[in-house]
């Protein structure tokens, strides 16, 4: 962190940057997220003053805002908040480098939702449907849908056990609410817990690993995780070699032919 | 009401490996040629800069348009079937200019003399016995010193890099290249193979090893090992495919047009003879008829089959009458079955695993149909083995060994751990015919044009979980012989079974070849019995699939099926086998 930036509350930097949660940066703002409405107002006054707070501070830090990262399918704030914080249980931040948030995960998902993947376009649709344990691919429900309902539902178990939203409990309490989505223990509307868990986890990898112009990956830094090297034109040199090469990645925008 | 166009010698239907192959040696003779093709047209020059693991591995961009049709599947006769009804459940076959053999990997083998006559084998070497019940084995009309000139051919029109395999017979001539490189995966394999007493050798590629021009003048450039093959297009035109070699050879002739965005719906045909297809230009939406004297159908085997049952041209495969043909022995090398891979971690080696190339591997045919005992088994056929690498794309690879959670922090650091310090050990086993193994028409769902769907009733039989099973402990041995650290074996249980996850692009049948009617759909040369102006090739033809891949066959049975064409034409017509019956 840069010596400028300690003139800010130290604290939303840290939050905003490193914390993977907005969970911890409302807990030591003293802010509370109850119900859904005022969660939702008060949260988006908040998060709008911080980002500009950050903006203003060190346009270059990670982390900070990008003119891409706005929410295109996820309309309401609350569920956007269960998507980082599930993601980001998925893929911790941890020593070998940043999580789900810090990749940019949640607005990855969010921009492929908004496109043609998030409404099945791709796909047969005719009905009937009649698969009795339908998986995400077979559902009458499009991908978005299922992250809709499966978001909610998220929240609603953690309100159920814990009195309190995803965002608030321990990440602890967070691993046994998801363990159980995992297992398939969760009732849900026409999918089974299971099926939603495995589309958010392979969603949640396609944004840690996928090309950065998609809206994850942020900086390379999933491939350099990852030792991937990404768009690289040519191995033939070192195909045969018997150590590892270790390459810096390249990214498609620097790949491919540009005017 | 269709428009009807002027007519030509011969329209295809399909531009990959098939229909193109047709397309070039009718174009040079001098034949007017029309290839209808229902997707898109595209080229190398869409494939630069294409190294997009989430748009072609998961989001599968090269694969037919499911949203306009798709294949319904169940188990048994007495299920209703239910659509295919995402390429990322599954994805199954190609579809634009080359069709599947644009994204392919260009991995290349024959197959064995054995599997051409292999029911008269079967029964020579044990007794018909050995066949189980419903097993519905048969031969093919053709024998592997018949069929070996075309694989020739093949091979040096796609320019295939690679040796002779010690255990198969001595080929003609060699391969026109020599083999890829070597990684130290490969070395390791082999190393250890041959430790083991086995014979490894490197995989033959349709990837090049260098520069090549072709005998029709084609040039293919040299493989830059970067790892994005398999679901992509080559972005330096050095995988053979339809586009750089029998497509741009059918190009340089002015009788050749190939029409994009042409989706055939039916062949056209009256007293016992085609007069043409009818297509429709997705684009606008417009019908055509496209009059022809020669119908040449080289779609993917469910496009063909539902094809000539859609035209009511053939008599329809029926299980429990046990009669008639168009539909009858579907195979295929089922993803969530003979695809499942035994994998080895090692905790103290690190490979560059990042780096690869579709047909970049070692292999062996130890356990392969010609060098087991089937009376000491039980299962017939046999399996190839081979570790290859193809490239470790970040989404797709992230393997752990058995023990640690899918997701979370140990998962993290785990899958990180490993990624370039893990391989697998793939087996492909031959798949063969069951009386109950079929495809019609589906009663309920129907396409973006209101036909119905093509239904595939596919059920797995002891056999197909004992070969894999057998299979899995052999590349074990190897592994451990490899000095891995961890090993994970799938578990196949007697509930494993087909399903919407197990189609792929190895998947054959339902216009099978042969030397009878009664039994076969086409003769040696594709010609159709029952209707002789309409030749249908693919993996449509084959009656079983055998052990290694499919494309050298499709591809010399294409070679085949062209020089019959040409005799058909120049001798005005008759079928060129006369039928037997037994």
């Amino acid at each position: 962190m840069s010596d400028n930036n300690k003139k800010t509350n130290e604290s939303i930097e840290k939050d905003q940057n490193f914390d993977p949660s907005r969970r911890r940066f409302l807990k030591n703002t003293g802010m509370v997220i109850g119900g859904v409405a005022g969660g939702s107002v008060l949260g988006g006054l908040l998060i709008n003053q911080d980002k500009s707070d950050t903006a203003t501070t060190d346009k270059n830090k990670q982390g900070a805002a990008s003119p891409t990262e706005a929410r295109m399918f996820f309309t309401r704030y609350e569920d956007f908040v269960v998507l980082e914080q599930t993601t980001e249980r998925i893929y911790p931040e941890d020593d070998n480098g940043p999580g789900a948030i810090g990749l940019g995960v949640p607005y990855f998902i969010d921009k492929q939702l908004a496109g043609k993947w998030g409404v099945n376009a791709a796909d047969y649709r005719q009905g009937p449907f009649l698969d009795s344990d339908p998986t995400v691919d077979m559902s009458s429900l499009t991908r978005g849908e299922i992250f809709i309902l499966g978001l909610r539902k998220i929240n609603e178990e953690s309100q159920k056990r814990f009195d309190a939203t995803f965002a608030e409990i321990e990440v602890e309490q967070q691993d046994e609410v998801l363990t159980d989505f995992a297992n398939g223990d969760v009732d849900m509307k026409g999918i089974g817990s299971n099926r939603f868990f495995d589309l958010l986890r392979s969603a949640t990898l396609e944004g840690a690993y996928s090309d950065p112009m998609y809206g994850g990956n942020r900086n390379m830094e999933g491939w350099k995780m990852k030792e991937f090297p990404g768009a690289v034109a040519s191995y033939a040199d070192i195909i045969d070699d018997k150590e590892f090469v270790k390459m810096d990645p390249v990214s498609l925008t620097d790949y491919q032919q540009k005017s | 009401m269709a428009e009807k166009l002027d007519k030509v010698d011969v329209v295809i239907v399909g531009s990959g490996w098939a229909g193109g192959t047709a397309a070039a040696e009718l174009s040079k003779k001098g034949y007017e040629v029309v290839c209808l093709e229902r997707g898109k047209d595209h080229s190398t020059e869409d494939f630069i800069g294409a190294k997009d693991e989430l748009k072609y591995s998961r989001r599968i961009e090269m694969f037919q348009d499911l949203s306009k049709e798709t294949l319904t599947i169940r188990n048994d006769i007495d299920e209703v079937a239910t659509p295919h009804r995402s390429n990322e459940t599954n994805s199954i076959n190609g579809t634009d200019t080359g069709g599947s053999g644009v994204h392919w990997n260009g991995q290349i083998y024959r197959w064995l003399p054995t599997d051409f006559e292999l029911r008269s084998k079967t029964i020579e070497k044990y007794g018909e016995d050995i066949i189980p019940e419903d097993m519905t084995m048969q031969d093919w009309g053709i024998t592997y010193d018949e069929i070996e000139p075309y694989y020739d051919k093949f091979e040096e029109t796609i320019g295939v890099s690679g040796e002779q395999d010690p255990l198969r017979p001595e080929m003609s001539r060699p391969f026109p290249n020599p083999p890829m490189k070597e990684t130290a995966t490969m070395a390791l394999f082999k190393e250890a193979t041959e430790a083991m007493g086995y014979h490894p050798y490197h995989m033959a590629s349709a990837n090049m090893s260098e520069k090549y021009e072709n005998p029709d003048g084609e040039t293919i450039n040299a493989c830059m090992y970067c790892a994005f093959c398999e679901q992509y297009g080559c972005d330096f035109g050095a995988k053979a495919d339809p586009i750089v070699t029998v497509l741009s050879t059918a190009r340089r002739h002015d009788n050749f047009e190939l029409r994009n965005n042409s989706y055939v719906v039916r062949i056209l045909h009256e007293d016992g003879r085609a007069t043409g297809v009818r297509y429709v230009d997705t684009q606008t939406g417009e019908e055509y008829d496209q009059p022809a004297d020669l119908v040449v159908v080289g779609g993917f085997t469910f496009t063909n089959t539902r094809l000539l049952l859609l035209s009511e041209i053939g008599k329809p495969y029926d299980p429990e009458a046990n009669t008639g043909v168009v539909g009858k022995n579907i195979t295929t090398h089922a993803a969530n079955l003979t695809h499942l891979r035994v994998r080895g971690f090692f905790d103290e080696e690190k490979f560059n695993r990042y780096a690869g190339a579709g047909a970049l591997g070692a292999t062996m045919d130890d356990f392969n149909l010609e060098q087991l005992d089937h009376t000491e088994l039980d299962f017939l056929h046999g399996f190839l083995i081979r570790s290859t690498q193809l490239g470790s794309r970040p989404i797709t690879h992230n393997h752990v060994p058995e023990g640690v959670p899918t997701w979370g922090q140990e998962f993290k650091e785990k899958s990180l751990f490993y990624t370039h310090r893990n391989l697998d050990i793939q087996q492909q086993n031959g798949v063969l015919g069951w009386r109950y193994n079929y495809m019609d028409l589906d009663p309920t769902y129907k396409d973006v044009f209101g036909d119905p769907l093509l239904r595939v009733t596919y059920k797995f039989h002891d056999q197909d979980r004992n070969i894999v099973r057998y299979a899995h402990q052999k590349s074990k041995e190897i592994l451990e012989e490899m000095g891995a650290d961890h090993i994970t074996v799938p578990e196949i249980t007697d509930e494993t079974e087909f399903g919407h996850n197990s189609l792929g692009d190895h998947t054959a049948g339902g216009v099978i070849m042969g030397d009878d009617p009664e039994t076969s759909a086409v003769n040696n040369y594709s010609q159709m019995w029952d209707m002789e102006n309409v030749f249908v090739l693919g993996a449509s033809s084959f009656p079983h699939n055998s052990s290694s891949n499919p494309t050298n066959t499709v591809g010399a049975l294409a070679y085949r099926a062209t020089e019959g064409m040409i005799e058909y034409l120049e001798n005005d017509g008759g079928l060129l086998v006369d039928p037997s019956k037994e």
